[in-house]
């Protein structure tokens, strides 16, 4: 008989083993469900899904290198926004929205502000729209958790809707051009409120800028957890609101303050996603990150550092889809099944992790 | 046994009376946990017809030893022996079958069913229909036969704990148990209650049952046992005969060495006022009146004992003067600082109080429901109280990391990492002492406890109260909600009694009795308290 028993703690390595062994697991699971279902060689789908992070020839300077990056840091940026109101058990599924948001307050700027103040400013306006947009939206589940202790789950998500349609909304009333029901590349000839390239001329060619920006955020963030009151409060908030409230925490506040905060940084991601990635905006300018991003923020059980990687994973594992429906002509469904297998064991190795398990009878340590 | 034999009981039940000496050996039993031996090659017999007091400090390995009797976990190594008969216990269900019934210190019991629905429930009845009046009839047997005083018909929500605790025993013994295992049966018991709770134990002893009592209060294990056995950091030290011990020897086997069992209550001669309650009247969800025109005064300097049964309101009480209930118009709690100012605490919340200079330290009943962070280590706990002060945004980790060290040390935590290990991994006893260690070393003027020691061991336990009357003398005005009579007589320097949310009187704890308290935390006796 098998015996399930948690483990008090486990070292690195020993963690670290584990998922390895997950992955390779996944990879030997993935390739007989390649040759059962479609028949193809797994090696050259493995290599073919590489290539849809590295490039082909493989390349970290080239530009699918990049785009993953971006992807990758924008999602990150998500993540990184949830990871407060997740340490404080505020389950905000709003991210999708709170995005979208972002997005349109710094389209708002970018459209109309264009050439009207000097660029530093309009800058500046953009990224203060998003921010400010996005906490607003993350603001009112958490005012309404606060004051009437509403179901902060289907709250987020409803709020999640509204975006979606006043996007659409926005999307009508400055579509480019007319009749094309879509806002068009805005700026296209000016560049005003694109984010450019670092290392070299132009726009879109290096992402370095949203990388550097989201690692420092990302670093923000980790303090802001680990170090700071504010920090430390979610947390204590999080495990118990009575302890909260008998230590002379002002738990409302923290729900609106956290919610404001968790809000403000993805509707940054939007800001991004506009200014340094698409330059337009329309209903999909999220594409449901936010909800990916909920994975990620889980998986990396709320540590900024470790989203970065679990992003890379699941963009990776993404891009590797796209990649190999064009190269063998299978539809994104066939390739989205390797996805989910990967990540099938990826997430059963966290119980392996947590737990171990033990025969009956024998007196060894598991 | 007709009550037994109409409900299908498999073996234990049915064995002859002749058969071993013993109901139930535990021969060499090792439980491990990880790294942690929680018993260790223990030994230990059950003689049919008597009752055995298991007796040991906090973690020693009590209640893991009886989990298997109960089926909750399986030995690593050892046999267990019911009736003379090897036996593997693997689940609850086993272990009923082996005729043993535990009743846990947490009770079992469906709130919206009668006493007879919740003892049948779970069985196999005949042709699945309910027959009620011989399920009353087989309960009021075993009441007669044993002195319970249970109603079939009342149903569990509208019970008092002891009745709760009446309907457990039943149950057991309706299933046909031949051994009992009651887990600290009297921690929720009045004196009453408790004494009439022995005299039932008496009956079924004398009925031929064997019976085992968890307990840590002495007087109850000298008052209530034939035999003792002591368990002492997982492992067996010894059985002694019940006639033979004292106090003082169960305490030193028990801890290893000798320990002085008397509480010091010197006297400080300078009271004065520190909080002064008027009219406090407090209602729960539904209006119902939970506190009821409450009036006293604490004084800086001494200890008030608060007496009562479970639930007559000491939570309410304590958690309106810190700040966390909310009041009814016309309650007043006065704060007198020791300068004299006089300031007014009610409308105040937590932050309120702590920023108008008010210290007041509080160690809740419900420590992880309120008062610690079950997921935080012990560093991160003792920042509860310390992290807000300074300017900087971020959290000073220096005091608290060499006061948690402090603590650990002081009071003799037990843990693997102070800096890892959350605290929801510590065992009940460490966990109290990191809280009531954090509250004193905050340096209150009020100290309010509510059940400080409840799982804490003899030794820890008189550290404890140590350190309340160490507050006390230093002024402060220390409130110790108790469940243990004999310690608030000898602890507390007043004791208020509550009855049902109302105070039913004042005493100057030297001068009243265990029986006058129990008396007064039953009934109501209004001309008294004036």
């Amino acid at each position: 008989m098998i015996r399930i028993s948690k483990r008090n703690s486990i070292s690195f390595g020993k963690s670290a083993l584990i998922r390895g062994i997950a992955i390779l697991l996944s990879l030997i699971a993935t390739a007989i469900v390649i040759l059962a279902i479609v028949g193809l060689n797994p090696i050259d789908v493995y290599v073919s899904m590489a290539k849809g992070t590295f490039g082909d020839p493989f390349n970290l300077f080239g530009k699918r290198f990049q785009y993953f990056l971006r992807d990758m840091m924008i999602l990150t940026c998500i993540a990184i926004g949830l990871a407060p109101a997740f340490k404080m058990r505020f389950w905000n599924v709003g991210a999708e929205g709170q995005m979208l948001v972002g997005a349109i307050g710094a389209m708002f700027f970018m459209r109309n502000f264009a050439g009207k103040m000097p660029d530093v400013l309009l800058f500046v306006c953009m990224i203060a729209a998003a921010l400010l947009l996005g906490g607003i939206w993350g603001l009112i589940p958490g005012f309404f958790k606060a004051k009437w202790n509403t179901n902060e789950t289907l709250f987020t998500l409803m709020m999640n809707y509204i975006a979606i349609r006043f996007t659409a909304f926005c999307v009508a009333k400055w579509e480019n051009p007319f009749g094309s029901n879509t806002v068009g590349i805005v700026n296209s000839d000016t560049k005003t409120g694109w984010i450019g390239n670092l290392l070299s001329k132009g726009y879109n060619g290096d992402y370095l800028w949203t990388v550097l920006i989201v690692l420092a955020l990302c670093t923000a963030m980790w303090a802001y957890l680990r170090y700071s009151k504010q920090g430390y409060e979610i947390a204590v908030v999080g495990d118990s609101e009575n302890t909260a409230r008998y230590a002379g925490i002002r738990v409302n506040r923290v729900y609106m303050r956290t919610m404001a905060i968790s809000g403000a940084v993805c509707g940054f991601a939007g800001f991004l996603a506009v200014s340094a990635v698409s330059h337009t905006i329309s209903i999909s300018t999220a594409g449901g990150r936010g909800f990916t991003a909920i994975i990620v923020a889980w998986l990396a059980k709320m540590n900024p550092f470790v989203m970065l990687l679990i992003s890379a994973l699941l963009t990776f594992l993404s891009k590797g889809a796209i990649q190999i429906a064009t190269d063998f002509q299978l539809n994104e469904y066939a390739s989205e099944i390797i996805s989910g297998i990967v990540l099938f064991f990826i997430l059963g190795s966290e119980f392996f992790i947590n737990y171990k398990l033990k025969l009956r009878g024998s007196h060894k340590e598991g | 046994m007709e009550t037994v034999d109409n409900i299908k009981i498999p073996d234990a039940a049915n064995n002859p009376e002749t058969g071993s000496e013993y109901a139930i050996e535990l021969r060499h039993i090792t439980k491990r946990f990880g790294s942690v031996v929680a018993n260790n090659d223990i030994t230990l017999s059950l003689r049919k017809g008597e009752i055995l007091s298991l007796l040991g400090e906090n973690g020693s390995g009590k209640t893991t030893l009886m989990n298997m009797l109960g089926g909750i976990y399986y030995p690593d190594e050892g046999e267990i022996l019911v009736d003379g008969k090897p036996v593997s216990i693997r689940s609850p269900k086993d272990s009923f079958h082996q005729g043993i019934g535990m009743i846990h210190q947490h009770f079992k019991l469906v709130d919206v069913f009668t006493a007879a629905e919740n003892i049948v429930l779970g069985l196999e009845g005949d042709k699945g229909k309910l027959d009620r009046a011989s399920i009353r009839k087989a309960v009021a047997e075993i009441a007669d036969r044993y002195g319970f005083e249970i109603d079939p018909d009342q149903k569990v929500y509208e019970m008092s704990v002891s009745q709760k605790q009446t309907v457990e025993i039943v149950k057991v013994l309706y299933r046909g148990a031949d051994v009992l295992i009651l887990d600290e049966p009297t921690a929720v018991l009045t004196p009453q209650e408790t004494d009439k709770l022995f005299s039932v134990m008496r009956n079924m002893r004398a009925d031929g049952k064997a019976i085992i009592i968890i307990t840590h209060k002495l007087h109850e294990v000298l008052a209530v046992s034939d035999r003792v056995a002591v368990l002492r950091k997982g492992r067996y030290i010894g059985c002694v005969d019940t006639a033979e011990a004292t106090q003082q020897s169960l305490t030193d086997m028990m801890v290893g060495r000798s320990v002085s069992l008397n509480i010091d209550r010197p006297k400080n001669p300078d009271l004065k006022d520190r909080i002064r309650i008027e009219h406090l009247t407090v209602k729960d969800k539904e209006g119902v009146k939970k506190l009821d025109d409450v009036t006293f005064t604490a004084m800086g300097g001494e200890i008030l004992g608060i007496a009562g049964v479970a639930g007559s309101g000491q939570k309410e009480l304590l958690e309106s003067i810190a700040g966390l209930q909310k009041m009814e118009p016309g309650t007043e709690i006065h704060y007198i600082a020791p300068d004299g100012t006089d300031k007014l605490l009610n409308g105040m919340d937590p932050l309120d109080i702590i920023n108008s200079g008010v210290l007041l330290s509080f160690v809740p009943e419900d420590r992880f429901g309120m008062g610690l962070v079950g997921s935080m280590n012990i560093i991160d706990n003792i920042k509860l109280r310390t992290y807000r002060i300074g300017k900087s945004p971020f959290t000073d980790r220096k005091v608290p990391t060499s006061l948690a060290e402090k603590i650990v040390s002081d009071l003799e935590v037990v843990t693997p990492d102070i800096n890892r290990t959350p605290l929801r991994r510590l065992s009940g006893g460490n966990v109290q002492k990191v809280l009531v260690g954090r509250e004193i070393a905050s340096n209150p003027t009020v100290l309010m406890t509510a059940y400080a020691v409840r799982g804490l061991d003899i030794n820890t336990s008189y550290t404890i109260y140590n350190l309340l009357t160490e507050q006390k003398m230093k002024g402060v005005a220390v409130i110790y909600v108790g469940e243990d009579l004999d310690v608030l007589l000898e602890l507390c320097d007043r004791i208020l009694v509550l009855c049902g949310g109302q105070v039913s009187g004042i005493v100057d704890a030297s001068a009243t009795t265990k029986e006058e308290i129990g008396l007064m935390m039953t009934q109501f006796r209004r001309e008294d308290a004036q």
